[in-house]
């Protein structure tokens, strides 16, 4: 091996060692967000099971009032704003991994995201109305 | 991309059906189960915001036979995701990945929801019934 070919080696472009060493995108962030609010929703979703369960019998105005305690209300934001951040990330994956058609799979996960974000806006906005409105 | 001809991986066909296969298509048909039912549940905050009228209407649709049985599958769905979650939490945290305790965990995520399930719908009656 001597000195000139190895100047030969260096030559090779930056980005040929750096191609196929793995992901450009948002992967590690995706894989840890996921299970983040998978942490969260497992005592969230436990409260909620909960907080339903005292509402089996309720009439109306004391199942709006139970919501509209301060606790229930953020607490209730928090589990819907979680429960759909967790759902497009799932659902998200699930798309990659079964839709194979690039056109199906991008126009999916936009009208999954699209929803999710109205579900969430929705879900908040029910709880405020509900919490605010004596 | 994948629109090329070509075999796609896994071919389930040649499996043998074993109860970690179950666990983990369990837990993404359940998922995806709840991302419906999440829908339901925000449904259901608005009626509440909405007034007494729409929320009985709420009530009656989900006391109805189709509307417990969704409840039903949806309230299994929850805690099968929830055990096998917690199941996928403490593998990713590196633990429990010998072959016998992969084996093991699946059963009681799948054990585990059913007692949940059972116990939910069991206080449900006693307490005189859905809706």
């Amino acid at each position: 091996m001597n000195a000139k070919s190895a100047v030969v080696k260096d030559r090779r472009h930056p980005l040929k060692a750096a191609r196929g060493l793995g992901s450009a995108k948002y992967g590690v962030g995706h894989w840890w967000t996921q299970r983040v609010t998978a942490a969260a929703l497992v005592g969230l979703g436990i409260w909620f099971v909960i907080l339903v369960l005292g509402l089996l019998h309720a009439d109306y105005a004391s199942a709006r009032a139970a919501v509209a305690k301060p606790w229930n209300a953020l607490l209730l934001i928090a589990f819907v704003l979680t429960v759909f951040w967790h759902a497009v990330l799932g659902l998200q994956v699930v798309v990659e991994d079964y839709v194979h058609t690039r056109w199906k799979e991008v126009v999916l996960l936009v009208a999954i995201k699209f929803l999710a974000v109205l579900g969430a806006l929705a879900g908040v906005l029910a709880v405020l109305r509900i919490a605010l409105t004596p | 991309m994948a629109d090329m001809q070509r075999p796609l991986s896994p071919h389930i066909q040649v499996y043998r059906w074993q109860v970690q296969m179950v666990s983990s298509i369990l837990h993404r048909a359940t998922g995806i189960a709840l991302s419906v039912g999440s829908l339901v549940v925000v449904g259901g905050l608005l009626v509440l915001a909405a007034g007494e009228e729409q929320f009985d209407c709420f009530r009656t649709c989900a006391g109805s036979p189709l509307g417990l049985v969704l409840l039903f599958g949806w309230s299994w769905s929850l805690f099968y995701h929830l055990c096998n979650g917690i199941r996928h939490l403490l593998q990713d945290a590196g633990a429990g990945y010998e072959i016998v305790q992969f084996v093991r965990s699946s059963w009681l995520s799948v054990a585990g929801s059913i007692v949940l399930t059972v116990l939910l719908w069991a206080y449900v009656l006693m307490a005189g019934g859905a809706a």
